[in-house]
This record gives structure tokens, sequence and C-alpha cells, in this order.
């Protein structure tokens, strides 16, 4: 898993994680609707293994809802629906005989607004650990540790296990958030404009572990924050009215973007 | 300008008037309640005493406490929480995580709400029916699930509005983790919604606390020692509904101690759960 790395409790980590490890997500022809509603239509794009796939755009246009296609979180709602293909490691997860929580523990999400659950920051982390393996207690301390440590926030809460999250900051509580989504260890997370409820310096350390995570995870995140997607994409793509405007590697969506809409978007002449 | 200064005179009159006539409709209000409270403790006060805990409810004459009514009514109470609480919040998790059809839920919602402002004397009779009659006496039973049902639709509404009340959010993030619903609802939902649950139950105590017309139907009264729910069990309401229409003085003072005691109890547990709610928000 990570390269080189000796962070408390990783050692002992790699073994299991030898199994799992990133996803590439091919998304083909997909249509979405809200009802009657067409709010998807007819996109397809690739997301590579290990790499940040950033969806931006105006308010409306679509980005959120390709988000919740891929954990399949529209299900929740009757009259949501998807058609089309969204591959993961080539299995079409929109068929309705996948198993949707097995699905989630590999498709992992962190919310917009910080969303701790009202128990210990432990527990936080074992909630969702246990809902898919049995561990010991050694093996579960061992894990909470270790995605703490990957999500920047072991130092900030170490001696504060026990104690609840409802009393961490919105930053660290917005880190305790996806330590809780990569202690399930899924291949892909997916990222709901994570800092746009958090202050600048928050932001930042977030940022910074999301190009961290990159390394064993592959990432989608929606930001309406332009200077976010380019620092921390690999791939761009924007979307508008539910299209695919365009997508492309981030140097080049803000250098020498092929579409004008691109250009008036990142540019702040719309949206 | 002479128009406005007799526009703003007029106003300041009238809301003179209308301060006044809302704060002796105030005082209306609180002098009937002070009144109760002030005869209650003048009265009751007297009454108590240590034999009031130690001594069993007396014939008429003879010196006594209520001892036998106090826990009556304990295991009474405590029989009308376990029946109806978990009834409860099964039905308020129903209604808040599960209804899928929104009008059926709001059917239920309306017969909920009719049966929380139902008289509790057709409660007593409507359980007298189904638990006395077909068992042929009196009984702590009968009396347990008379107080369960005047509980349950408390229990039912508050739950229901307080798990309402946890972000969607919370939902989605428990979910997207792959727990399977059951899961999310118990472990996520029902913590979440916890001190709104409790303060339901609390207030729903001190409700059937007070009941005396489902408990006359149903436990009756018991001059005994018993801590026997298939008996006819002694407890405080009943206890003092039948000593302050004697016409014996000492019974008279034990009535006026089993109303300050009730009052106590009543208004401890709703100070103590509207402060729980207060603290949690």
């Amino acid at each position: 898993m990570a390269d080189g790395e000796t962070r408390p409790g990783e050692a002992a980590h790699d073994a299991r994680a030898e199994g799992s490890g990133a996803a590439q997500v091919e998304i083909r022809n997909l249509e979405f609707f809200y009802g009657a509603t067409r709010a998807l239509k007819g996109i397809t794009l690739d997301m590579p293994a290990r790499q940040v796939t950033a969806l931006i755009g105006p308010s409306g246009c679509g980005k959120s809802t390709l988000l919740r296609v891929l954990n399949r979180m529209y299900d929740l709602y009757p009259g949501q629906r998807a058609t089309g293909e969204v591959l993961l490691d080539g299995i079409n997860i929109l068929d309705a005989a996948i198993d949707l929580n097995e699905l989630r523990s590999r498709v992992g999400m962190v919310f917009q607004k910080p969303t701790p659950f009202p128990m210990s920051i432990y527990d936080n982390i074992a909630f969702g650990v246990k809902l898919h393996e049995r561990l010991s207690r050694s093996q579960m301390d061992e894990r909470v540790e270790w995605s703490l440590t990957r999500a920047a926030l072991w130092e900030e809460v170490k001696d504060r296990l026990s104690s609840s999250s409802m009393g961490l900051s919105g930053g660290q509580q917005q880190r305790l958030c996806i330590a809780r989504t990569i202690a399930v260890r899924p291949e892909v997370i997916l990222l709901d404009e994570p800092t746009s409820a958090l202050d600048p310096i928050s932001t930042l350390r977030i940022e910074e572990l999301i190009d961290e995570l990159k390394r064993d995870f592959t990432i989608a995140i929606v930001t309406h924050n332009m200077q976010q997607a380019a620092r921390c994409a690999d791939q761009v793509a924007l979307f508008y009215l539910g299209e695919l405007v365009e997508i492309g590697s981030a140097t080049q969506m803000f250098t020498a973007p092929r579409e004008r809409r691109t250009q008036d978007y990142i540019t702040g002449r719309f949206g | 300008m002479p128009v406005s200064r007799a526009l703003h005179r007029r106003r300041r009159i009238v809301n003179l008037l209308g301060l006044t006539v809302a704060t002796l409709a105030t005082l209306f209000g609180l002098v009937w309640l002070v009144w109760i409270l002030g005869v209650t403790l003048a009265n009751g006060i007297g009454a108590v005493d240590a034999k009031l805990f130690t001594e069993m409810t007396p014939p008429p004459g003879e010196s006594g406490g209520l001892l036998n009514a106090i826990v009556g009514s304990a295991i009474e109470i405590a029989l009308g929480v376990l029946f109806g609480t978990p009834v409860g919040v099964m039905a308020g998790t129903w209604l808040a995580e599960y209804a899928q059809v929104r009008a059926l839920a709001g059917t239920i919602r309306f017969l909920n709400d009719i049966l929380l402002s139902a008289p509790s004397i057709v409660i007593g009779l409507f359980v007298y029916a189904l638990v006395v009659r077909p068992s042929g006496h009196f009984s702590g039973w009968a009396g347990g699930v008379a107080l369960a049902l005047v509980l349950l639709p408390v229990v039912v509404r508050t739950s229901d509005e307080t798990m309402r009340l946890v972000p969607a959010t919370m939902r989605e993030a428990a979910l997207a983790l792959g727990a399977p619903k059951w899961r999310m609802v118990t472990q996520v939902i029902w913590p979440a919604a916890r001190t709104g649950i409790s303060t339901g139950i609390l207030l729903a105590i001190a409700r059937i606390s007070g009941e005396t017309a489902p408990l006359l139907f149903t436990a009756l009264n018991n001059q005994y020692w018993t801590v026997n729910p298939a008996d006819p069990i002694a407890n405080i309401p009943v206890v003092i509904f039948q000593f302050a229409l004697s016409p014996y003085d000492q019974w008279h003072r034990l009535a006026w101690a089993g109303a300050l005691l009730m009052t106590v109890v009543v208004l401890a547990l709703s100070v103590g759960a509207r402060a729980a709610l207060r603290r949690s928000r």
C-alpha cells in the first residue's frame, strides 16, 4: 500500500490491504432521471485509478448527481433512476443485482457538511469497519490509528479517542469523516464539496490530504472552487446542464481549454 | 409634524392597553396555578412525616402512611413504561424512518394525536372491558396496560419528531459506509435522537403519574401491602380520590400528603426533562 511509509499501525495493515487497491471507474452513456427530469445526459468518461478527478460546473449542472450515482446513493429516493453503464473494475454497478452495502464498502463518500455520528471518535471509525470485517480489539485499535493518521488527525485526537466526536472543530470533524471513510479501505473515494463548510486553514489541510490519499485511492471530487480543482486534480471535467462539456488534464483545462464554455466558466464569465 | 405626533401617541396608548390586557391574562392564568400549588403545599406539608413512607394506608380513625400506595404507584408506572415505551419508540421509528407512503404515515400521526388527547377515563373503561372483565378481577397488570395506553401516544409522537429532526445527511453518511438500514437506525439515528426520546419518556411518565381514571377501573386500590400485579394494587391517585371523598380527617391529611408528593414528583420530572432537552440543544 503506502510506499516506504512507516506510520504507526501501517505495517500490519499493508498485508491485509494487498487484495484491494484503487479501482478504475468507466462511465458509459450514463443518463440520470429525477422523476421525468433528465439530470445527466449521455455522460461518458473515465476516472483512472490513483488519480483525482475534479467535477466542476455551475450549481445544478449534475456533478453532485454523478457522484451519487457512483455509490448508488440515489437508490434511497424513489423516483430517481440511472441508465447506461458505470463500470467499477469492469463490473457494472448499476446492475440491479449489485449488493449496495458491498458496493458502498468499495466506494466511500465524504459529504459537504461534516457528518460525525453522535458517538466517540473511536466508535465513529469502528462503526464502518465493523460493518464489513471482524477485527480483534487490537486490530481495531490499529485500524483506527492508521486511518486517523492517514487523515492527518491522529496527533490531535490520540489522547481523547473515547470522547465525543461532537466536540471537534468543523475541520477536525471533516477529517474524522475522511478517516472513517478510508478505514473501510474503499477503492474509490467520493468527495462532495468537502471543504465548502471549512475555513481556509482546514481547507488547505484537506487538500494536502487529498494529494496524499490519491497514492492509494481513486478520488472524485466535486468542487465550486477553481483553485482547488487546479491544485488537487489530475483531470478536470466540466459539466453544464447535465452534459459533459469537456474533460482533460488539469493543466490543459486551465491553460488551454478546447471549448469556449470551459474558458468562460473558469474565468468566471458564467456560472 | 402634528399628525404624526397624534398617531404616535395613539399607538403608545394602544400598545399600553394591549400590554396591560396581556399581562392581566397571564396573571389570571398564573393565579390558579400558584393557588393550587400553595394550597397543596400548605395542607400537605403538615401531613408529611416519616410514617408516610413506612406505614400502610390506615382504616378510618387510625394513623398510618402511604407506603403501599407509593410502592403500588411505582409498580404501576414501571409497568406502564415497560409495556408502552418499546412499542412507542418502535412505532415512532417506523413513522420517521420506514413509512414510505406519505398518506399512511399522515393518517397514523393524526390517529395518534387523537389518542394523545383521548379522555383517560375512556382508556380506563377500554382496558376494563379488555382485561378486567375477561380475567374476572381488578389487577395491577390491567393498570399497567391502561397507563401504557396513556403513555404510548406521547412516546410515539416525541420519538417520531426527534428522529425526523436528525439531518438526512447523517442517514446518508451511515448508508454511504455500507451500513444496512437497521444498523443506521439503531446505531446512528437512535443515539442522535436519544435526548429527545428520553425527554419524551420522562414527560410521559410525568403524565401517567397523576392519572386516576385509568387506574380506577383497572388496578382499583388495595388497603393492604402487595407487590403482586395479579392483585388489585394500591396507588396514590386512587387513594387520594377515595380519601379526599371520605369524612375522616386523618384520611384527608393523607390525601393532601399524597397530592403534595405527586405534585413534587411530577414537577421534578417535568423540570428535569426540559432541562435535559435544553442542555442537548
